[in-house]
């Protein structure tokens, strides 16, 4: 009964799991049945990433992810209490999806071309653009990340930022050692204590880490260089189209209501607008639910629930938050921004 | 003065009756005394206790942020279970303490003990569950923490015993070959993979397999794997046990005129489990610390409770190493008392031998 190298036996057999998935049989175009059926939806979320998922002593859920998925919940069941999270770490959360355990998965995954053809599942859409940088400790005096010249980098493993990593250094001829970690707060601790001459990971995270984690912050600082694109969002299971288009609407719903002004405080007097895009999204004067499978309210209940986009991101990550990150590439299409909703009519 | 005497002689042949163990004595004695201080400081002097965030903050973990468990304590004690029906899951672990307590210490006869099992076990799970009796439904996946521990440790102790005990009689017999093949096959398969692969087989890849629209339990799955895993550790240690008892045992009770199965069950099988107490003992210590793995199918027991609870709060998430010597603890009282009961077993069952 001894078990040895917990994590490489865990990823040995999610490979074997990876391999058998393809051929499974998904429940083709019943989700929104079942959820209906059992009046509950059931969002994978992570472990605890603040901002984005994390519960309190209570056991409360909150976060983007989580205000999503409560948007989610009142567009299609109109009571966003009925939800179930599952929280699921980096290695279990496509195949907690796949086996149907989840009804959509709101984990920090990144967006990319492998996992969205080849894991049996969609990426529906973009929540949050991400991009994965460094921090390090001042007194290294680094200004850049090509200064990292045989430098040891702390990092978590199971995720794109160790891939990223290494096609970085390799593309800039750097050698670097990357020190990997199964789990965030052991590579944190391995880096605040000196183990390695840098940390890299999320840059959403970073500024926190260095407020909240680092044992000085004034010690540490984040380097400018972005190395990647992560696109962050909803993903669902293969071969639920229904579904899948839900999940993609409600969010551009969200995005759109930012752009045209509708808020969680304003909603019942936008009802009244005359504007044809608000009184589309809202219900008001044509039925925009109908080719979704939902009836005309369903975009003003996930707002009144959650709040718009905007909204949603300054509670949980914005200047509302302990996070207090800019809205950056998150910002509105005509704000300079990438969050562009395509037109709900 | 003779009391000095002997204590003197006692330090003396104990700690002191050569240059080497002078030596040992000291160099531990210097140990102690210089990691002591440190660690009670750290422990009590400097450590903060009350559940204030800002408090733990300013020592800079130069004391122990024991706050850490007082503000989460029922988070990690109760995983997932919802907040306002937490008297529930702890009412059913005081119950199933209970009755294991009363069953280690002997407190009750066979037929006593068999009743309070009967009645604790369904007990247990209808105070978790609920669904009855106006408990408002709570699923098994939400189950968490310290009732979670215990309910898959006992049980899986619980129905591996019987298991194992026919799969080792089975590799045990010479006489029905097809039966052993069968247990060798069964002992060998599952002992050939580890906990985490059948944990993580039956929980994610189980449910493809089955037809849509039919589910088990994932709890119910995840026992199962853990009983399946238990017994066939736990086969082979009785099946050294009864190899261990010798021919002459048989042949006596053959000559008492006693049937093959009568002499298993009151001559040989008695003499081999005795053989291999500290084995077993061995086995439900494993199990029990085994079931922190079930966290990689999203069922948080004690140490997933743990890390849920802490790795989402930015206030706490600092003070792992608080939390991981809380639930440390809980481990440690639970193994010991384990090997304390099975001291107490050998020594009782040893009688006959004295």
């Amino acid at each position: 009964m001894r078990l040895p190298t917990f994590a490489h036996r865990l990823r040995a057999t999610i490979a074997l799991a990876a391999l058998l998935l393809p051929f499974a049989d998904a429940h083709a175009g019943k989700t929104l049945e079942q959820i209906r059926q059992r009046a509950q939806l059931v969002c994978g979320v992570s472990t605890g990433v603040i901002g984005f998922s994390s519960t309190d002593s209570q056991g409360n859920w909150s976060g983007l992810d989580v205000d999503v998925c409560r948007a989610i919940a009142a567009a299609v069941l109109g009571n966003a209490g009925k939800i179930k999270y599952v929280p699921l770490t980096s290695q279990q959360r496509f195949t907690a999806l796949q086996s149907g355990d989840v009804d959509v998965l709101l984990n920090n995954a990144t967006w990319t071309l492998t996992r969205d053809a080849s894991l049996g599942l969609h990426f529906t859409t973009v929540t949050y653009y991400d991009g994965q940088g460094f921090l390090v400790p001042k007194r290294l005096k680094i200004s850049s990340a090509r200064q990292l010249k045989n430098a040891e980098i702390c990092v978590q493993s199971g995720t794109t930022t160790e891939k990223n990593l290494n096609d970085y250094f390799r593309m800039q001829g750097i050698k670097i050692k990357p020190v990997v970690f199964e789990k965030l707060e052991t590579a944190l601790k391995a880096f605040f204590s000196g183990r390695c001459q840098a940390y890299t990971t999320d840059a959403s995270a970073l500024a926190f880490i260095r407020s909240k984690e680092a044992p000085k912050p004034d010690d540490y600082a984040v380097l400018p260089e972005l190395i990647s694109k992560e696109p962050l969002g909803p993903v669902v299971r293969r071969g639920d189209d229904e579904w899948f288009a839900i999940v993609k609407w409600v969010v551009f719903a969200l995005i759109e209501a930012e752009e045209y002004g509708i808020t969680q405080a304003n909603l019942e007097q936008m009802k009244a607008s005359t504007d044809p895009v608000v009184q589309r999204l809202l219900g008001s004067a044509e039925d925009s639910g109908k080719p979704l499978g939902l009836d005309r309210e369903w975009a003003a209940r996930a707002l009144k629930t959650a709040g718009n986009y905007g909204e949603i991101f300054e509670r949980n990550v914005g200047d509302g938050s302990p996070r207090k990150l800019p809205r950056g590439l998150n910002a509105q299409w005509n704000k300079g921004g990438l969050m562009y909703a395509p037109p709900i009519r | 003065m003779t009391q000095t005497a002997a204590t003197r002689e006692w330090l003396r042949r104990n700690l002191f009756s050569d240059a080497w163990s002078g030596l040992t004595t000291l160099l531990l004695l210097g140990g102690v005394l210089y990691w002591l201080p440190g660690l009670i400081e750290w422990t009590l002097v400097k450590a903060v206790f009350r559940p204030d965030a800002a408090a733990c903050g300013a020592i800079e973990h130069a004391g122990a942020c024991w706050g850490v468990v007082a503000e989460k304590y029922r988070f990690i004690l109760f995983g997932r279970y919802p907040h306002a029906e937490q008297w529930r899951p702890l009412l059913a672990t005081v119950l199933l303490l209970l009755v294991i307590v009363v069953s280690g210490l002997r407190l009750l006869n066979r037929s006593g003990l068999f009743a309070a099992w009967v009645l604790a076990l369904p007990a247990f799970f209808l105070l978790m569950g609920g669904g009855l009796l106006g408990l408002t439904p709570v699923g098994s996946d939400q189950w968490g923490g310290f009732p979670l521990t215990l309910l898959l440790a006992t049980l899986g102790m619980l129905l591996a015993f019987p298991l194992a005990v026919l799969v080792a009689l089975g590799r045990y017999q010479s006489d029905l070959p097809l039966l052993r093949i069968l247990c060798t096959f069964y002992v060998e398969l599952v002992r050939g993979v580890p906990l985490i692969s059948v944990l993580f087989l039956a929980s994610f890849l189980f449910p493809i397999i089955l037809p849509p629209g039919i589910s088990i339990d994932v709890l119910l799955r995840v026992q199962a794997g853990i009983v399946l895993f238990a017994a066939a550790y736990l086969s082979e240690t009785l099946r050294g046990g009864l190899q261990a008892v010798s021919a002459g045992q048989h042949d006596a009770a053959s000559a008492l005129g006693l049937s093959r199965w009568q002499a298993m069950r009151w001559i040989i099988l008695p003499q081999a489990i005795r053989a291999v107490i500290p084995s077993i003992v061995n086995s439900a210590v494993s199990v029990f610390k085994d079931t922190s793995l079930v966290t990689v199918v999203s069922l948080y027991e004690l140490t997933g409770a743990l890390s849920l609870a802490l790795a989402g709060d930015a206030e706490w998430r600092s003070y792992y190493l608080e939390g991981y010597l809380f639930i440390g603890l809980i481990y440690w009282i639970g193994c010991y008392s384990m090997s304390r009961f099975g001291a107490d077993l050998e020594r009782r069952l040893a009688a006959g031998v004295r």
